[in-house]
């Protein structure tokens, strides 16, 4: 019988093994990509962020409403100009796919608005985007940096609000769009 | 019937020998010294308090030991998000007064292998230090040597809590040396390619909330042109940092 139990071990110690090898301890839930291939070789991809259902953090100095209503944003000289907002990212069929973060503030005199879209199955964008916006709403950007999937990538994100019509009554006021166009670095250079 | 309980008992008892030799394999070390802490260039350092009633704000999908804050906010209980934790914070400078502002956020990564001791989280910061410009941080940070002196340890107390000294470097890549990849978005910064490597030290840590007493550095090297530019005291040597 001690003979078995010796056994029992081994196999036991193999098994365990065998499993943690095997079976990925993570594994992020992915949902199908929409992306949309133009003719120029561009990556076409759009995300939404329907306000106020996706609205993680609102956070700005004293005079703007925060969101929760219990957060306390820093009392602070250095983040006087500085705003930061947090969202749930969604695909275009509306399934949240990931977190973004806005953040306004002022350097060197300058408003600089930011993005930074985090998809945890696939890498994050960054994108930095102009001050003025177009005559239309739209505010264009451009990709700064990617990680993982986006890692050696670049190209330019639009955001723009659309406002909801449907006149459905839990419908959201409307959505935040971004319209990412990215391609890799080595297709751009060709 | 007897043998069938001796090989089943010897099966558990196999697993769990391998689980203890998991914990405490020896030749899984403890990261060395980042090559950052010996760097001639000057360095920025930012601190943070590693908890998440300290954040500004902090956001997960609501089943870990920390808590999300404050308490209305939204939680990341989606399948595709449930993995992933966001916090925004103030960031301190070494004399401890505000600098900026950071955003963190991370999520497990799928490469995370026991066997090799990698308990990794790909994580990306947004940090803004008004006046001086904004920086965009790629990183995989490894939890391995934190759980294993620091979580595993507060589980087997009675008390499930932990207290010492742990500190330690998290930041195991994307760069060769095992740094993170810095992007300079704007200002001094604009356009600058640097590295950086977050640590933590924890004196106290509980299961129920996680880290209690505990703080996270950012220390980002700077590329000789912005440290030129730069004469902000909060930029201090390498050398100075490392003691």
């Amino acid at each position: 019988m001690f003979k078995t139990f010796l056994v029992g071990i081994l196999l036991g110690l193999v098994a365990a093994a065998g499993v943690l090898y095997a079976i990925p301890l993570v594994n992020q839930q992915r949902e199908v990509s929409h992306i949309f291939v133009a003719p120029n070789g561009e990556n076409r991809e759009s995300f939404r962020i329907n306000i106020p259902d996706d609205r993680i953090m609102v956070g700005a100095a004293q005079g703007v409403s925060t969101l929760p209503v219990d957060l306390q944003w820093p009392v602070a000289d250095v983040l006087a100009g500085v705003s930061a907002q947090m969202y749930k990212l969604r695909n275009e069929r509306e399934v949240v796919i990931g977190v973004a973060a806005r953040t306004v503030a002022i350097e060197q005199g300058k408003e600089t608005i930011d993005w930074v879209l985090h998809l945890p199955a696939r890498g994050s964008l960054f994108a930095s985007m102009n001050l003025v916006a177009e005559e239309d709403g739209q505010r264009f950007g451009g990709v700064r940096a990617g990680t993982r999937e986006f890692a050696l990538t670049r190209g330019n994100i639009t955001e723009g609000w659309v406002a909801d019509d449907s006149g459905a009554e839990d419908a959201p006021d409307g959505r935040i769009e971004l319209l990412a166009a990215y391609q890799s670095i080595a297709e751009q250079a060709e | 019937m007897k043998y069938l309980f001796a090989l089943l008992f010897g099966l558990l008892t196999g697993a769990a020998i391998f689980c203890l030799g998991l914990a405490f394999n020896p030749f899984v070390s403890k990261p060395g010294l980042s090559p950052l802490s010996v760097s001639s260039a000057e360095t920025i350092l930012l601190s943070y308090p590693s908890y998440a009633s300290e954040s500004i704000a902090y956001s997960n999908g609501g089943e870990s030991h920390a808590k999300p804050f404050p308490k209305k906010i939204l939680e990341l209980w989606e399948a595709p998000i449930r993995q992933t934790t966001a916090r925004a914070l103030v960031l301190h400078d070494a004399r401890g007064q505000a600098a900026g502002f950071g955003i963190k956020i991370s999520s497990l990564s799928e490469r995370t292998r026991p066997l090799q001791g990698a308990a990794l989280v790909d994580s990306v910061w947004y940090v803004n230090l008004p006046g001086r410009g904004a920086l965009f941080i790629e990183q995989s940070e490894n939890y391995w040597d934190y759980l294993r002196s620091v979580v595993f340890p507060a589980y087997r107390s009675s008390a499930d809590t932990w207290k010492g000294t742990w500190l330690g470097t998290l930041t195991t890549g994307p760069g060769a040396l095992g740094t993170a990849r810095v992007f300079g978005s704007s200002g001094e910064f604009a356009g600058q390619e640097m590295l950086a490597i977050e640590t933590m030290s924890v004196k106290t840590w509980r299961a129920d909330g996680g880290p209690v007493a505990a703080q996270g550095q950012l220390l980002i090297e700077l590329p000789p042109v912005a440290a030129e530019a730069s004469d902000d005291s909060s930029v201090s040597d390498a050398k100075s940092v490392a003691n």
